[in-house]
């Protein structure tokens, strides 16, 4: 990157306004992943937001084929994946084996369509590992409005839904739908995984949803510190990562993973079991 | 007043019959110890007490009303299933969670629910664990905090299952003490279901003993005997009392210390 004598590294930085979007988008992106994060993290259902990421691959590539959005077609495809898994309910929890024939299948599948899908390799790559440096304007307002939605849809169910994942059977008993619970929460992780693999990319999604949320689960035992603390790193994360990648030139997913793992390495080795 | 009554029940799960035609009444205040073999459906009646395995047959009555979901002045402790990232959550964050979460919106603690929490983690003596995360904790210090959340919202009838499953003699003892002292203080009914009769003895008032899809209520001395236990067990069932403690037998084998460590597998020959 050329350096401009007028300005410091990071004035400059965001004198850039494909910068500027990608910090927006980052940002509104790892608060939901840090919220959302947390309570997949609380639930043990962390490889379902890896799977749903892949589901959303087929609904990505679906959409470019049919000259349809593909963020859209992605929120559309991930959304159905996840209220399918709520209602499958403990059936289909804890069934590893099934679910990762589930995110094969639909990453095979996503790849037929981009082989009738011709511009083949860019769209993949961006779809894959993330293109924040690619995003308008257009998208970030519609980023905001998605994450408002999980934000919100969260705040109305987060009593009963915390509830239901500490002492489900407790929590049946007082009249939770737990069902209920795991769709609804299920579609808030589809909706949080969709808006993810806008920064990451598909097989990145764990790294802002989980990485960041895995650490503050170990660094803090109260619930709204834990909250705090994840979007906190997150957000720090993602902030981290533009800045690297600004500085070094390197794609800014590689920044991200490296910076999630480190703070998950850090406080594995603060907080030993 | 009965706190419980069965009239005619019979309760199924899936194929299988728990109860068939069961009635029985159990008066408020009193402490009564559940036992049976496993499967027998110790958990099955707890959980049709709550409202979540309706009657196939006959009535079930709880605190003056038919049993159903969300019915106001049951504590419950079900059986543990430990989620690793709830154990990272200290105890207090905890029963914070349980604490009136059938409400919709954001898990705010009021002051009524602060103090509540205070309360129960007092009753149990555990307010000196509860900023710590749960899996720092041993498995009594654990259990303590399971039934100060079964204590949240002070209710009228306590439904502990398995309390003492996996803690050293010396904890279960503890546990056992606990229960009977808040249950008096508290004028509280209390079933507690146990795999072995030993650590209740001289606590409970009552045994209520589940088995073939029977039960058997009554005084230990008036439960535990040969031909009592021999029809729920429908085995040969022989009752040997020894230096203040009571030990099932079927052909020589004892029959409860045998649920406890092979995880069922002599149940199910003493069922056949």
């Amino acid at each position: 990157m050329p350096v401009v004598a007028a300005c410091t590294p990071a004035k400059c930085m965001l004198e850039y306004d494909f910068m500027v979007n990608a910090a927006l988008a980052g940002t509104i992106v790892a608060v939901v992943a840090g919220v959302v994060g947390y309570l997949l993290v609380l639930r043990g259902q962390t490889f379902a937001g890896h799977a749903l990421s892949h589901v959303g691959f087929t609904g990505a590539t679906g959409a470019l084929l049919v000259g349809a959005s593909p963020l859209w077609g992605m929120v559309g495809v991930t959304v159905i994946g996840g209220v399918g898994m709520g209602l499958l309910g403990e059936r289909a929890e804890g069934r590893d084996v099934a679910i990762g024939m589930v995110l094969s299948l639909s990453l095979g599948t996503g790849l037929l369509f981009l082989h009738f899908f011709t511009a083949y390799a860019s769209q993949a790559t961006a779809l894959l590992f993330g293109s924040v440096l690619g995003v308008d304007a257009e998208t970030i307002w519609t980023l905001l409005g998605l994450g408002a939605v999980s934000l919100l849809a969260l705040v109305v169910i987060a009593r009963p839904l915390l509830f239901a994942s500490l002492q489900p059977e407790l929590a049946e008993a007082r009249g939770v739908n737990l069902r209920l619970m795991s769709v609804l929460f299920l579609a808030v992780v589809a909706l949080a995984t969709a808006l993810c693999v806008q920064v990451v990319g598909v097989l990145l999604v764990f790294t802002l949803l989980v990485a960041p949320a895995a650490a503050a689960h170990r660094l803090a035992s109260r619930l709204g510190y834990g909250v705090a603390l994840s979007v906190g790193l997150a957000v720090t994360q993602t902030w981290a990562g533009l800045a690297l990648a600004y500085a070094t030139d390197w794609p800014v997913s590689v920044w991200i993973t490296a910076l999630g793992g480190a703070a998950y390495l850090l406080a594995c080795l603060s907080v030993r079991d | 007043m009965s706190a419980i009554a069965l009239n005619r029940l019979t309760l199924t799960l899936g194929v299988r019959t728990i109860l068939r035609d069961v009635s029985l009444a159990i008066p408020s205040g009193e402490f009564v110890g559940v036992l049976g073999p496993n499967g027998a459906g110790k958990t099955t009646l707890f959980r049709a007490m709550l409202g979540l395995v309706k009657p196939s047959a006959g009535s079930l009555t709880i605190l003056g009303h038919p049993a159903a979901r969300g019915t106001a002045g049951i504590g419950y402790m079900p059986q543990t299933r430990s989620v690793s990232g709830v154990m990272r959550l200290s105890g207090t964050a905890f029963l914070a969670g349980a604490l009136h979460g059938e409400r919709w919106g954001l898990p705010l603690l009021d002051a009524a629910g602060q103090a509540d929490i205070s309360r129960v983690l007092d009753l149990v003596g555990a307010g000196s664990l509860a900023q710590r995360p749960m899996r720092a904790l041993s498995g009594g210090e654990r259990q303590l905090l399971l039934l100060a959340q079964a204590l949240l919202g002070r209710p009228r009838l306590l439904l502990l299952d398995e309390p003492l499953l996996n803690l050293d003699p010396r904890h279960q003892h503890g546990i056992v003490a606990l229960v009977r002292r808040l249950a008096g203080e508290l004028g509280i009914t209390v079933l507690f279901s146990a795999h072995e009769l030993n650590p209740l003895l001289g606590a409970i008032d009552r045994v209520l003993y589940l088995g073939g899809g029977q039960a058997a209520i009554g005084t230990v001395d008036e439960v535990i005997t040969g031909p009592v236990l021999s029809r729920l067990y429908g085995a040969d069932i022989e009752v040997v009392r020894a230096g203040g403690r009571i030990f099932v037998m079927s052909g020589g084998q004892e029959v409860e210390r045998a649920h406890a460590c092979s995880g069922g597998v002599h149940a199910g020959e003493v069922h056949a």
